[in-house]
């Protein structure tokens, strides 16, 4: 064992990228003997209690940061069940929306209760069904998303339930709206005060999660007409109108700011490895056959004629 | 109960206090247990299939469950439906294979009983069961309360 007692600690030499950095390992300080279950050495091959910790020993996470707002919403959703039903790596995805507004229900959402169906199909809007829960949102060009998809021992102590992965989202977040706008979650929404301009929906599965948030950055007051007040909604809207329950994420924060922001604080949870589309394209298997998928205008008026009997 | 928990679970939000869990969960014990959470009880070839009280009571509000159809093949180990609580699906789990004769259609109209009663009214499915050793894989009451006891305290 390589010691250093220059500081009064017993230290172990640890190998990253080929470099050699000195870093306290608190076991042997302490109890003289190292038990081998530490943050920093999480990952480890221990050979001479040397430590090979990867880049700041934290689980790698490929990073996706898009940058055309070009791949329809139900692409991305695809793309997305895939990864976590299929990949056994962890994954980082910001993306913006589609330039068409869309209808995006969580898996359980009736048409007839959720939305002016008349208008929907006058418009012919499209309604997609997604593969996670939660709510319904309406995303167009002024949408950002931010999807993580983990396997469940990716964050160290983090129980793979809603709950406690939402606070761990919560926690990531405050780092990036850190002094902006009294930020805070607030029931399984990121509101700034008490407006909403964030929701979130997750999926469990057994070995891994997935948690994507869909973040106003701006909205088309227009396309709020095509929801209606939902009949679960959170307590602190207190019955507000969309337009008064929801706020603008761009009045708070510079696009390239909270990009920026975001993914610093995502390094300070994993070991970002930045990739492109096609790299992760051919991660993913041939045959994949996802859930999310688009309602059909029969649906649409099978609902609308069921809510009107 | 889960009026309760509800009506706690908020009051915690808007205090923005975090929730504690239960610092135990029911454990029945003629059924055998899935490491992710499912209960089964045997009946000569049949079994019935759940998710058990440690496992509702971490989801949370049950609002929805995906039902399989009857006489679709379940596989040890893989999903066969899901839970939806609120802004999650949870996958449930097959803890037996074979092939399923009934689900619990009161499930559609009154999820919350996954919740209230999740070893009794809040069954999910039965299955005709292709292999009964493969309950050898599975925990008994006291392996599963020690597993869950372990798995909460890790965290």
């Amino acid at each position: 064992m390589d010691t250093d007692t220059q500081y009064g600690y017993d230290t172990i030499r640890i190998r990253r990228h080929g470099q050699t950095k000195v870093r306290e390992c608190p076991f042997l300080t302490r109890f003289k003997a190292c038990p081998v279950r530490i943050r920093p050495c999480r990952r480890r091959v221990r050979v001479r209690h040397q430590y090979d910790t990867g880049t700041r020993g934290f689980s790698p996470c490929w990073c996706f940061l898009g940058e055309k707002k070009t791949r329809p919403g139900i692409k991305q959703l695809h793309i997305e069940e895939q990864l976590l039903r299929t990949s056994s790596e962890n994954w980082c995805i910001v993306n913006d929306g589609t330039n068409d507004p869309t209808v995006v229900m969580g898996v359980s959402g009736k048409p007839a209760e959720l939305l002016e169906i008349e208008s929907v199909l006058d418009d012919q809007v499209p309604v997609i069904r997604r593969f996670t829960g939660g709510g319904t949102v309406i995303v167009d060009h002024g949408t950002v998303f931010v999807t993580f998809i983990c396997n469940k021992e990716a964050v160290p102590n983090l129980q793979p339930y809603p709950r406690p992965i939402m606070s761990w989202s919560s926690s990531l977040y405050s780092k990036v709206f850190q002094g902006i706008g009294d930020f805070h979650l607030r029931e399984n929404d990121y509101v700034f005060g008490n407006h909403k301009f964030g929701g979130n929906a997750q999926s469990i599965t057994k070995n891994r999660w997935i948690h994507h948030t869909s973040f106003l950055w701006d909205f088309n007051v227009q396309n709020m007409s095509y929801l209606k007040h939902p009949k679960r909604a959170p307590a602190y809207r207190s019955a507000r109108s969309h337009l008064d329950f929801i706020c603008r994420m761009k009045d708070y924060m510079p696009r390239s700011t909270f990009m920026d922001k975001t993914v610093e604080a995502t390094e300070t949870q994993f070991s970002l490895r930045p990739i492109q589309l096609e790299a992760i394209r051919t991660c993913l298997e041939a045959e994949f056959c996802p859930s999310s998928r688009f309602l059909t205008n029969e649906e649409l008026e099978a609902a609308a004629v069921a809510l009107q009997s | 109960m889960a009026s309760s928990m509800l009506w706690a679970s908020r009051a915690a939000s808007y205090l923005r206090i975090s929730v504690f869990h239960r610092g135990f969960s029911t454990v029945l014990k003629d059924l055998k247990y899935a490491d992710s959470h499912e209960w089964v009880k045997v009946e000569g070839n049949s079994a019935t299939i759940g998710i058990t009280d440690h496992a509702q009571d971490h989801l949370g509000d049950v609002v929805y469950v995906e039902l399989p159809e009857v006489g679709a093949a379940v596989k040890q180990g893989e999903s066969f439906g899901a839970v939806e609580s609120v802004k999650a699906t949870s996958d449930v789990n097959s803890p037996v294979s074979g092939k399923v004769v009934e689900v619990n259609e009161e499930l559609s109209g009154s999820p919350a009983k996954v919740n209230s009663s999740p070893y009794e009214d809040g069954w999910i499915i039965k299955v005709e069961m292709k292999d009964a050793g493969e309950l050898r894989n599975l925990m008994d009451s006291e392996e599963y309360s020690k597993f869950c006891e372990e798995e909460d305290s890790k965290h």
